[in-house]
């Protein structure tokens, strides 16, 4: 690799040719603000369009300024990033983007957590110069299940765009019209909800400003909770307790099950579940029925449908119900790990507890924003009840929390209510990426062979690379396992499975980056990569530390088959824990 | 951009795929394929998107970013008379804008509509390239040079038919 000799600051560096002016400013320790770029580096996610211009910087021999986030070096180069040509430049950029830009702050959902606020505090900005006559372009709110857009927040950075069409390639978004009138969003200006929209929400994740955020629902969840006819109980997804703790000032990566349990407690939930027990169910059906394709296609059954692809990603199951409807017998038909939970409580545990159906508020507690659209699809309600009322995220739990004046650094470590909070270690790493095939690999394995697992860390089958694929050895029959996380690497499988190119017996798909950690309901992780990498580690290190790591072992999973369902695949498992998919593609109407 | 629904015939849709299949349905030929697309059906219907966007593999929201993008493309029909007036620095300063406002009010519709009758559809330009003639008012393929207010009747009365 050729190498370039260059200096920033009066500091010399010698970097790799094609390097840009903010990546060797970076290496020699000098933070050039940047507002449009953004750098998932672990991804390989990058988005820098040069599009706001905060990064300009001088560079001697140039006349005018350049913006450090895509402009490439030169050997000789000398680039001063903080003279008064430059400062001023940014203040006036800035100016200039703030004057079309609300100043309702104050009541904005990002407040305190908006890159745009931060850089005008940096800037020094105190006012915007020309404001009285400026005109603000304004739009309509887009208010879908998932989702908010409000684009008179919107600054064009495109990370949205950036990550609708070249990592999740679902293409709801793109740039339209010129100027003022410039904005993001699906074709023809429709709404999000009647785009191909997955409400993955990595929009919302990569946003910089209140453009783009969650629908809230934390209000619904107050009014329940506060009310006396209701019984009111939580499950909380994996990947949330890995999160958490980032909202209260903990380092990434820090595991808060205990506290976040306490927290629940403390808000008035009548009894605190874990989605995780609903993993270790999924398990069951799924890993059942992955064992019954294969045992069909091992005797020889060339009808059968393989590769068998996990199903528990709302947003993955949009993503297909959409692209590739003509294939949507392929999925497991087994329900997600929220549905099955809710299912679950409004028939066994309702039951249990001498609770009507109607009374019995279910709320979840997810990383993920497509979660609150599942809860609301037709197949998931029983006369227009829901099995799960409100899914709140991340997030919206953090907000919850604090408002309650409740500190997560000072909650005591509390477990569980039993018998929807006992879970295994396989249930908890849900929440990674390939920890769905992992889990169902423990419990098929041990099922198909009659055989103790030896080791249950299938390191090879985790990791952050896009696009993954293992051999596990079923006691001499070989399985081959995929695994993709973002919608653009789950369709260069599933193309292979349509042109009949696969070789996988099974495949998990998630569609946010890192999995379930890295949901668009997840803390902001503002471009750093490392926290979701941490977020990861803090996943398998709890599965680790787990008394039982196999769901078949999960003694009130083995109990809620002898009592309710019989077995898995069971009529009543059928009915109350496995669903069907629907063709959403759009067909070009000729007369 | 405001627009109208149509529903295509199987010829039109066959047509799509033809311009497409003489681009290679590359996504990087979008904006001729659009050229040639709105060269044949005088228009960009939402549908007609749609169909392009299918042909190109491509998704239909990036389809509509490049043609809200470049002024030239239109989700309108033109009239059978397209009339553009040129509200470049020349014309400008010479007055189109009052000639602009003219023809507004002799044809009740703003720019980028068409009459009711789908007789006149209006719109801007940027520099025609006869600047010594400005302000210029292009009918169809026709030069109108050093237009007033008061020539915009004249220069519609010409189209009565």
């Amino acid at each position: 690799m050729d190498k370039v000799k260059l200096t920033i600051d009066n500091k010399q560096i010698e970097v790799e040719k094609g390097t840009t002016i903010y990546q060797a400013a970076k290496k020699l320790d000098i933070e050039i603000p940047v507002l449009c770029y953004m750098n998932l580096e672990d991804l390989g996610i990058e988005n820098k369009p040069g599009g706001c211009r905060i990064c300009v910087v001088e560079v001697e021999g140039r006349n005018n300024l350049a913006p450090s986030c895509s402009t490439e070096v030169w050997e000789g180069m000398v680039v001063h990033t903080h003279t008064m040509r430059v400062i001023n430049a940014r203040r006036t950029v800035m100016e200039f983007i703030l004057s079309d830009h609300p100043k309702d702050c104050l009541t904005c959902a990002k407040s305190g957590n908006c890159e745009l606020q931060d850089m005008a505090v940096k800037l020094g900005i105190r006012e915007i110069p020309g404001q009285e006559y400026a005109e603000m372009s304004e739009y309509k709110v887009d208010f879908s299940p998932s989702i908010i857009r409000d684009l008179d927040k919107c600054i064009m950075c495109r990370r949205c765009e950036m990550m609708c069409n070249e990592f999740q390639t679902v293409g709801a978004l793109s740039a339209f019209h010129r100027g003022f009138e410039a904005a993001v969003g699906p074709a023809f200006e429709m709404d999000l909800e009647h785009s191909p929209c997955t409400y993955c929400g990595q929009c919302v994740a990569v946003c910089p400003t209140g453009a783009l955020t969650e629908k809230d629902h934390t209000r619904d969840v107050i009014n329940a909770l506060s009310d006396p006819t209701k019984k009111v109980i939580v499950q909380t997804a994996p990947a949330v307790r890995a999160a958490l703790g980032e909202e209260f000032g903990m380092e990434p990566g820090t595991s808060v099950t205990g506290q976040m349990v306490s927290a629940l407690r403390r808000l008035g939930f009548d009894y605190v579940f874990d989605t995780d027990f609903a993993a270790d169910l999924t398990i069951m059906e799924e890993g059942t029925e992955l064992l019954d394709r294969l045992t069909k296609h091992l005797n020889g059954d060339k009808e059968v449908k393989l590769p068998i692809l996990t199903s528990c990603c709302p947003a993955w199951v949009q993503f297909f119900e959409h692209n590739f409807p003509e294939m949507k017998d392929v999925p497991s038909s087994a329900r997600s790990p929220q549905q099955m939970f809710g299912a679950i409580a409004k028939t066994y545990f309702a039951d249990k507890i001498s609770v009507k159906r109607e009374d019995l508020v279910v709320v979840s507690i997810m990383p993920c924003l497509a979660k609150k659209y599942e809860a609301q699809r037709d197949e998931f309600k029983l006369d227009g009840n829901p099995d799960v009322d409100f899914s709140i995220s991340t997030r919206e739990l953090a907000h919850l929390i604090k408002e309650a004046n409740l500190d997560l650094n000072t909650l005591p470590v509390e477990d569980f209510d039993k018998p929807l909070g006992e879970s295994s270690g396989a249930g908890v790493i849900f929440g990674a990426t390939g920890g769905v095939i992992e889990a169902a690999t423990r419990t098929a394995y041990e099922i198909h062979t009659n055989k103790k697992l030896e080791k249950l860390d299938f390191e090879e089958l985790r990791g952050l690379d896009g696009i993954r694929s293992a051999t596990i050895d079923f006691d001499g029959t070989p399985i081959n396992i995929g695994i993709a996380h973002g919608l653009g690497n789950a369709r260069k499988l599933l193309e292979d499975i349509k042109a009949g190119k696969s070789q996988f017996h099974a495949i998990e798909i998630m569609s946010c980056p890192g999995g379930c950690i890295g949901g668009g309901g997840q803390p902001i992780h503002h471009g750093d990569s490392s926290i979701l990498k941490a977020r990861t580690k803090a996943i398998y290190a709890e599965d680790a530390g787990k008394p039982i790591r196999k769901s078949h072992e999960n003694p009130y999973i083995i109990k809620l088959y002898e009592e309710f369902l019989g077995k898995p695949m069971s009529e009543k498992a059928h009915h109350l824990l496995h669903t069907a998919y629907f063709d959403k593609s759009k067909k070009i109407e000729i007369s | 951009m405001s627009s109208i629904k149509v529903k295509l015939k199987e010829a039109d849709l066959n047509k799509i795929k033809e311009i497409c299949k003489s681009f290679d349905n590359k996504e990087g030929e979008l904006i001729n394929v659009l050229h040639k697309t709105q060269e044949h059906f005088g228009y960009l219907p939402a549908e007609v998107q749609e169909a392009v966007a299918q042909e190109l593999k491509m998704s239909v929201a990036k389809v509509y970013g490049v043609v809200t993008f470049y002024s030239f493309f239109t989700m309108l029909p033109k009239g059978k008379h397209p009339i553009s007036i040129c509200t470049g620095t020349a014309c400008y300063v010479r007055g189109a804008d009052n000639v602009l406002q003219e023809f507004k009010r002799q044809l009740d519709i703003e720019v980028g509509e068409t009459t009711k009758d789908g007789k006149f559809s209006l719109s801007c330009l940027r520099c025609v390239g006869a600047c010594g003639l400005a302000p210029v008012v292009l009918v169809g393929d026709k030069t109108f040079g050093r237009v007033s207010p008061d020539g915009v009747k004249e220069i519609l009365e010409q189209y009565k038919d």
